[in-house]
């Protein structure tokens, strides 16, 4: 009991964290069928530029300015680089995105240093919140949660309660017809894209003290976020979302639960060894495994159901 | 405009100038170091590097050896086995009687699998490999070559150091180590001193985690307190140890950590304040030895490197690399010349005192260094702290060389002197 409540705590923020990453993605994704490699890439920069605003004027006010210097980025990417890409089709533009994935980070590297940087809590949230069975539970995580939670109302609201949400949808949906009423749908692309952008930033403040902010925090939350956004399926929040809590619950118990499938056959009375045929595979416990059941979640979605968990049309 | 010329032909006379050097008797004795100073791992090569330099300016200052001076000449190898087999070949074409090489085992596989052939056909070109720093156990046992040199403690010994630091309040032990080559042999080392020195000890925990894979350990850490256990013993690196320890900070579980790895460049930057006197590391030094044990030249030395390096973050920790470097030189002086096999054969069996004025010992039997290490505990109130983190290392224990003498498997194949 005592290891399922705080794991299911740990779970919950980490899948938050996802769900902030993913969220913009898949608004990104689904609209301009890019998938954007540097989406991962304004993720670090939000916590790397929350770092040096917070040295000068503290960290709430980095938690404003950051993500909106992330989203006045994206904006210019959209604007100047992937409008320009767009004409030569996807493939350009997924390279161009990747490409850029790849300077952001050697700028990066360039700017602040090889080694992470010491970018803390703020005091004043750095302090156990409660203690559950004697683990306590970190002021910040609540904070994480309570930061993504509104995030996600406000997105959910914005896109269905906003006449600019509105016009998203349409665009999303059919981009030809809501040309033809008149809408400035590429203005439409480069605000879902800086938003989009923004929304990483945001997850880069929160999520760069809570891990470390270091050049390689893009390339390792970048391949998660790409699962999140495919099996929560194209243009769902909703879907994005659930696919966010579940990819942070099957880490996280996947890690304290400390079976194989040799256990699983030994409940129905076979026996396996090392030996065995496949020994070496079926004895080995989940939680060497753990980090790769979102892959292994990844490949079957894309089999049985391409559309993705809540998806409206098939990826 | 004509300044850019005038710079540019004297780039080009410098890159000249070095290209028609000859490398012969007369020149300096050169050392081809070999490590990434490019991709991912830049940080390694280049903190070397800088360490290298000083430590070259002060054994030059000392006089060098039989008269010449001692330069290191960088190959960028990108972590790369292929490319640190270029940088051989490149130093050998130009008659190096050294290649030193300080990071990654198979880089280390790879070079002396290479250094052998080559040695084998070219008797008048030999070179000799300076290894200080890639600590898989093979490499000196099975995989041993009578060209390479260790001079860094192997994985084994480096377990038995950190299993005869353990306490003796301590009997429940966790390990967490990384799922690939190193991970596990940390993990089976461990396992194995446990039994030998500290019978005592329970392990009551034993996970394997995927390398780099993990962005949250707070559910290890959970269970790691499910279990009981007293300490967390590790031999994980990068954001792999980093991660680990912040996520046993967040939860507030009462736990000590060892590490065979929370020292390098960057680790007290990110384990921070919260981390006071919880993390022990083992480490070859600390820049707070020589100021425990009251050696003034010592701590001198050391803050020396500070001084010629202002705003480098980083801690002095190689300081080994100096005791390479009076080996060499006392090899080169004694045999009178730079013939690397003569060098090899006098390098065998010699013995030193080292700055801290502890035993070491270059084994005959496997070209494994025996010398000290210790064990370090991250906390407040050191003379010199880390990366201004405010926490520096503490010596919690050291053990000395004639502890570390563990059993070779070398079969040393040697040629005809």
């Amino acid at each position: 009991m005592e290891v399922f409540l705080v794991s299911l705590l740990n779970g919950l923020v980490y899948g938050m964290l996802l769900f902030m990453l993913a969220s913009g993605l898949t608004l990104i994704f689904s609209m301009m069928g890019v998938l954007n490699f540097a989406h991962a890439s304004a993720f670090m920069l939000g916590a790397y530029f929350a770092y040096s605003i917070s040295l000068i004027a503290g960290f709430w006010v980095a938690l404003f300015d950051a993500p909106i210097l992330c989203g006045l980025l994206g904006a210019a990417i959209e604007r100047f680089g992937l409008r320009r890409v767009h004409r030569n089709g996807h493939v350009a533009e997924l390279l161009f995105t990747f490409g850029l994935a790849m300077v952001i980070e050697k700028v990066v590297q360039m700017s602040w240093g090889l080694l992470a940087v010491p970018y803390r809590i703020p005091a004043g949230l750095d302090f156990p919140l409660f203690s559950v069975y004697g683990t306590q539970f970190p002021a910040y995580r609540a904070f994480m949660l309570l930061i993504s939670g509104l995030m996600f109302l406000a997105i959910w609201l914005a896109l269905t309660r906003t006449r600019v949400g509105l016009v998203i949808q349409a665009s999303l949906t059919h981009p030809e017809m809501a040309r033809a009423l008149g809408h400035d749908v590429p203005k439409v692309f480069t605000l879902v894209f800086a938003s989009g952008m923004a929304l990483a930033g945001l997850a880069g403040v929160i999520g760069g003290n809570y891990q470390t902010t270091s050049p390689s925090m893009a390339v390792t939350m970048g391949p998660i976020v790409f699962v999140v956004v495919v099996f929560g399926g194209l243009g769902s929040l909703l879907g994005c979302f659930i696919a966010s809590l579940l990819m942070g619950l099957i880490q996280t118990f996947a890690v304290v639960l400390d079976y194989s499938a040799a256990d699983l056959l030994a409940n129905v009375g076979l026996t396996v060894t090392r030996s065995s045929p496949f020994g070496e595979l079926l004895t080995m416990p989940l939680p060497r495994i753990g980090a790769l059941l979102p892959y292994i979640l990844l490949v079957l979605i894309l089999w049985f159901r391409p559309r993705g968990l809540m998806g409206t049309r098939d990826t | 405009m004509k300044s850019i010329y005038r710079a540019a032909l004297a780039a080009l006379a410098m890159i000249l100038s070095v290209a028609v050097t000859p490398a012969g008797a007369q020149g300096t004795i050169k050392m081809a170091y070999t490590d990434p100073l490019s991709g991912a791992f830049a940080q390694v090569g280049d903190s070397n590097l800088k360490m290298w330099s000083y430590l070259i300016d002060y054994i030059n200052a000392k006089g060098g050896a039989a008269g010449r001076k001692f330069e290191l000449v960088p190959f960028d190898n990108k972590s790369q086995p292929a490319d640190a087999l270029l940088a051989l070949k490149s130093a050998t074409d130009q008659n190096m009687p050294f290649i030193v090489q300080c990071s990654g085992s198979n880089i280390a596989a790879a070079l002396i699998e290479a250094i052998d052939k080559h040695n084998a056909r070219n008797p008048d070109n030999r070179i000799i490999y300076i290894n200080c720093g890639a600590v898989a156990t093979e490499l000196t046992n099975e995989k041993c070559s009578f060209w390479h040199f260790r001079f860094d403690l192997n994985v084994a010994q480096k377990a038995e150091v950190l299993v005869r630091a353990l306490p003796k309040n301590i009997t429940k032990v966790y390990l967490i180590n990384q799922d690939y080559l190193f991970g596990q042999s940390v993990q089976r080392d461990v396992k194995t001193f446990l039994k030998q020195v500290r019978p005592d000890v329970q392990i009551v925990g034993d996970e394997l985690i995927p390398l780099g894979k993990i962005q949250d350990f707070s559910p290890y850490i959970t269970k790691v307190k499910a279990s009981g256990a007293q300490a967390l013993l590790s031999g994980n690196w990068g954001p792999d140890i980093n991660l680990l320890l912040k996520a046993g900070f967040d939860a507030g579980v009462d736990l000590r950590y060892y590490t065979f790895y929370a020292h390098l460049a960057g680790g007290p930057t990110t384990i921070g304040p919260a981390g006071d006197g919880k993390v022990y590391s083992v480490m070859p030094n600390s820049e707070n030895l020589p100021v425990e044990k009251g050696l003034k030249e010592a701590d001198e030395f050391i803050q020396g490197f500070h001084k010629a390096n202002p705003g480098m973050k980083f801690d002095f920790s190689s300081v080994g690399f100096r005791t390479i470097l009076e080996y060499l030189q006392e090899a080169i002086n004694k045999t009178g010349s730079v013939d690397p096999t003569k060098i090899a054969f006098a390098l065998e069996g010699m013995k030193r005192k080292d700055l801290f004025n502890y035993d070491t010992m270059m084994r005959k039997e496997d070209h494994q260094v025996m010398m000290e290490y210790m064990v370090g505990q991250l906390s407040k109130g050191n003379k010199y702290d880390s990366e201004g983190t405010g926490l520096g290392w503490k010596v919690s224990a050291v053990v000395e060389a004639k502890d570390l003498m563990q059993p070779t498997t070398c079969m040393m194949k040697r040629p005809a002197k």
